[in-house]
């Protein structure tokens, strides 16, 4: 039943509630691909077939009782491992977390489940989300399903949701979880040719997501088509009392209000994103991009968002900051890792239970956000980024008074080799270029698989939204992918 | 009176400041539903946000910023309707986040004072002490040392309950200001209702703040003492900090700006941790958090929840009520006992068919002198007295309208602590009745000036103090019951 992993959310509810085949079925198809599949690509942490099956059996007891379904009933996720998960190790792809089963569901998989999906496993990631590669994880890195044509050399996934986009561009989910901090879920997607959705900050709960950088993460959708985004993203958002920064919005029905026609739309393309020595393929793709929405009905517009060259810095001082402080729980005393020495006292098991814990990356972030804030460099680093991320938000603002959406290149490059920038942190940050501005100004904004590059790797578009128009951007990227007609896919070699 | 410390070289004054660390009385804590209970198991009020478990996220409690808001306006403070948190980060064991939410750059309340009464024998002399701010933070775990040989437990119940950071102006100049300053604070928590002051279950610490300088000079150096946790040992923290510091710079040494802990046992302070040791709590906005923001109508409605702050009723007692500063004093320094009075007040006027003001005086004399120094000698306070307000209305009347004598009602005052009974069942099965029986006095009256003729004789010769003899004779021949304006008309017709 090989087949059945070759369908994404839509296909698979409906095939599920017309009766043409049973969840339990599409469960099982997908619980064998993880299985042959994810010893190559280490996409999962830990996989959990039964929660995929119990959850399917449910759906199908549903079905045949003749109850409602799910938005989701019958399918398939994977999770990635940011999010609590009620007696499932959920680890941040840590070591300092390796072993812990909460007691809790974070609030965004409560809801997943309460619409009917099922759990394949716990996805892989870079550490605590801090990464583009997801070489920062402690649980060996994720592989990308894609190969540049003629080359078997590793690719990576992107990062951080590294795991999630391997599993859906593998087919070995038909979807799955992803949270975006700077381009976390946008960049693995356009690594990957899937498409991913960051919504507007507060559109889903934080409240079981472990944290990053509060004031920038956010869960969103990454799956194999615009329409499945917006479906799962229905499921998936919504006001929660337990996260204070949570809107108090109703959710639209945006997977029901899709369209591709942009008549009387105004697409932004910011010069500023017009980088020197911009990659040739990408810089195509981005004039492709423009062609297509034009052929949509939309207008495109030159517009300037003036302090897009501080975006990066700005947000490796605010991100960092609250990282080195979200992460002092970490501290061996209630949960996760305890390294205590000898003789140990508080102060040295701390010390001890946080360097064997916590990777390399987490540490620089960690040592960068406590610097920026320290006595006598607060002023200059850490105030002096939000007045630059409130100016930042306000170029947005003014380029949405002219345009509806903006219209850039995901990421600077296609998926690069693993291993090929590691030993530079800058160029890897770099990576975060085109993604990082939306993240400080809290838009909503989705990547769409845009073609291939000339090495054969899929390559993506980036639409910027006003705040709260998660439709203005699910309905250019519909327009995008149905123009684009990307059909690719890694051929498997696992 | 000016407090001044004698050195070897010179005058030298006092200058402190408080901050004092109030539990807001709430049922639960300040981000998260757990329960505040004092006294509870170990561990057995904690929810997963308190344990900061991963993705565990703080939501404020609205009654904990009411009642902060309600402590605001009742010291006459600026109430800042954008306020936000801060995340002050540092690592402990009872310190589940690394990082204490508080509220830095932004607190809830701004300037407002309290005025205090320096010293008790003098009531109508006050002082206005400024209040710099109050801001709202999480408490922390506790440490336990003495459950395992080489290891300390946590106990995490304490974890998030919510606290009023209350910071003095440093305005006091003398240990007794000090204390009067921590004294009237806790009177008005427990007025508004915002904190129980239970200074011995740690709902109320104070950190003092003591430096010394030539009066008139500059503000010298100061040390700050944590924890102190009575009016008593705020006191002796300041006397004791202050002459250490005296010691110190008249020897040519130069006071180091430090944390110092109050030893209760020897009732001095020892150095803690100096400022070079000192945290950077790296203090910033809490990004889990959005500001708060506070519309009038919420502002309103606190003020409109306050009760009558004890300066405004020691007001009302002293202009409206007739008292004297002190009763005045007495009976405001504590909500309850105000409470008490004015219950006894409005049972007593009823009763007596007469207003409040006419019965205020007897009432609070009453009260301040005969009910709390019998309460005393039981070792009982006003809040488990056998005596109810009502059946102190009922033996007031008893006075009101002759039944009994002031010195029989001390006797019936006794028996009513003694039995529970009601003064007038008292008064009854006892015969205490006064007598105003006129025939009985006068027999009474003759028989005593009789057995007296020498005394009289002296009286009639110009020995008018003698009076009081013959008044305490007739009162004795009466088993105290005669009327005593009666006994006083007889005996000056009868005496001539």
């Amino acid at each position: 039943m090989s087949e059945l992993t070759e369908l994404g959310i839509a296909a698979i509810r409906d095939g599920v509630a017309k009766g043409d085949f049973t969840a339990t079925e599409v469960a099982g198809a997908f619980n064998a691909a993880v299985a042959e599949a994810n010893p190559a690509l280490n996409a999962f942490i830990v996989t959990t077939p039964d929660h995929a099956l119990a959850a399917a059996a449910k759906v199908d007891a549903a079905r045949s009782s003749g109850q409602p379904l799910g938005k989701l009933a019958g399918v398939p996720i994977g999770m990635k491992d940011l999010f609590a998960t009620e007696g499932v190790q959920t680890t941040a792809a840590s070591h300092i977390l390796e072993g812990f089963i909460p007691p809790y569901e974070s609030a965004v998989s409560q809801k997943l489940w309460d619409a009917g999906a099922g759990m394949l496993g716990k996805l892989n990631l870079d550490q605590f989300a801090m990464g583009s590669s997801n070489e920062t994880s402690a649980f060996g890195n994720v592989i990308s399903p894609w190969r540049a044509t003629g080359d078997t050399a590793a690719r990576a996934p992107g990062g951080s949701s590294g795991g999630s986009s391997s599993a859906v561009a593998a087919r070995i989910a038909a979807a799955a979880t992803g949270t975006d901090t700077g381009g976390s879920i946008r960049q693995p997607a356009a690594f990957t040719g899937i498409s991913g959705i960051k919504p507007t900050y507060g559109r889903c709960s934080r409240w079981g997501i472990v944290a990053f950088a509060s004031s920038l993460d956010q869960a969103g959708p990454m799956a194999r088509d615009v329409t499945d985004c917006a479906i799962m993203l229905e499921a998936m958002a919504g006001f929660d009392p337990k996260d204070s920064t949570s809107l108090d919005l109703p959710v639209p029905e945006w997977s029901t209000q899709l369209s591709d026609d942009l008549k009387g739309l105004k697409v932004g393309i910011p010069r500023e994103y017009r980088l020197d020595g911009l990659n040739a393929d990408v810089a195509k793709s981005w004039d492709d991009g423009i062609a297509w929405l034009k052929d949509a009905g939309a207008q495109v517009v030159d517009i300037s968002l003036p302090h897009t060259r501080y975006a990066l810095p700005t947000y490796y001082i605010i991100a960092p900051a609250e990282a080195s402080s979200n992460l002092a729980r970490y501290d061996g005393v209630r949960y996760g890792l305890r390294e205590l020495p000898e003789g140990a006292g508080l102060q040295d098991m701390y010390a001890a239970t946080r360097a064997a814990g916590f990777g390399p990356e987490v540490k620089r972030r960690i040592l960068i956000g406590t610097y920026v804030l320290s006595a006598g460099f607060y002023d200059a680093y850490y105030t002096q980024a939000q007045k630059v991320r409130t100016l930042i938000a306000r170029d947005f603002e003014n380029a949405f008074k002219e345009v509806d959406v903006i219209l850039t290149p995901t990421a600077p490059t296609s998926a690069f080799a693993l291993g090929e920038k590691t030993s530079d942190p800058l160029e890897m940050y770099l990576n975060d270029v085109f993604s990082v501005p939306a993240s400080l100004a809290g838009l909503p904004a989705m990547s769409v698989p845009a073609g291939l590059d000339a090495a054969g790797l899929p390559l993506g578009l980036h639409l910027i939204g006003r705040p709260f128009d998660e439709q203005g951007v699910l309905n250019a990227g519909l327009a995008i992918e149905r123009r684009a007609g990307f059909a690719a896919k890694p051929a498997k070699w696992w | 009176m000016t407090y001044r410390i004698q050195g070897a070289t010179g005058e030298w004054e006092v200058v402190i400041g408080l901050e004092v660390h109030a539990q807001i009385s709430t049922l639960s804590k300040l981000f998260s539903g757990a329960a505040t209970a004092f006294g509870a198991e170990p561990n057995t009020q904690v929810s997963l946000v308190d344990a900061a478990m991963p993705g565990m996220l703080p939501v404020p409690n609205r009654e904990c910023i009411r009642q902060a808001v309600r402590t605001g306006l009742a010291i006459g403070a600026v109430i800042n309707k954008w306020s936000r948190f801060d995340r002050k980060n540092y690592f402990y064991a009872d310190l589940p986040q690394g990082y204490q939410i508080s509220q830095l750059y932004h607190p809830l309340v701004g300037e407002g004072a309290i005025e205090i009464v320096p010293d008790d024998k003098h009531p109508d002399v006050t002082k206005v002490i400024g209040v710099e701010r109050i801001h709202v933070e999480q408490d922390a775990g506790k440490l336990m040392h003495d459950q395992h040989p080489t290891m300390s437990y946590v106990d995490l119940n304490r974890s998030g309950v919510a606290l009023m950071e209350i910071v003095s102006r440093p305005d006091m100049r003398s240990p007794a200001e000090a204390g009067a300053y921590l004294a009237k604070l806790r009177t008005i928590l427990r007025y508004v209702g915002s904190c129980d002051g239970n200074m011995d279950q740690g709902s109320m610490r104070a950190d003092v703040n003591v430096s010394v300088r030539r009066p008139g000079e500059e503000l010298g150096t100061r040390t700050e003492t944590k924890n102190v946790n009575s009016v008593r040992f705020v006191m002796a923290t300041v006397e004791h900090e202050a002459n250490r510091q005296v010691d110190v710079l008249e020897s040519g040494g130069k006071i180091v700006q430090e944390t110092r802990l109050f030893d209760p046992d020897t009732g001095t302070t020892r150095s803690m941790r100096s400022k070079e040791d000192a945290h950077d709590y790296r203090y910033f906005p809490d990004p889990d958090l959005l500001p708060l923001e506070l519309d009038d109508a919420f502002v309103e409605e606190c003020r409109a929840s306050l009760p009558e702050l004890p300066d405004a009723k020691r007001h009302r007692y002293e202009t409206a009520l007739g008292l004297s500063p002190y009763n005045a004093g007495v009976l405001t320094a504590d909500a309850d006992t105000a409470r008490w009075f004015e219950r006894l007040l409005t049972d007593s006027a009823t009763r007596q068919g007469k207003s409040e003001s006419d019965v205020a005086r007897a009432a609070s004399n009453w009260l301040t002198s005969e009910l709390f120094g019998a309460l005393n000698k039981l070792g009982r306070t006003l809040g488990d007295s056998p005596v109810s307000p009502e059946a102190g209305a009922e033996l007031l009347a008893l006075i009101g309208d002759g039944t009994i004598s002031g010195s029989i009602a001390k006797q019936v005052l006794e028996k009513m602590l003694e039995t529970g009974d009601a003064p007038g069942v008292i008064v009854e099965r006892e015969g205490l009745k006064q007598t105003s029986d006129t025939g009985a006095i006068e027999a009474a009256v003759d028989a005593v000036l009789a057995a007296n003729a020498d005394k009289v004789a002296q009286y009639r010769g110009g020995k008018e103090a003698l009076f009081g003899f013959f008044v305490g004779q007739t009162m004795k021949a009466m088993q105290g019951k005669g009327n005593p304006q009666l006994v006083n008309q007889v005996l000056k017709a009868k005496l001539g």
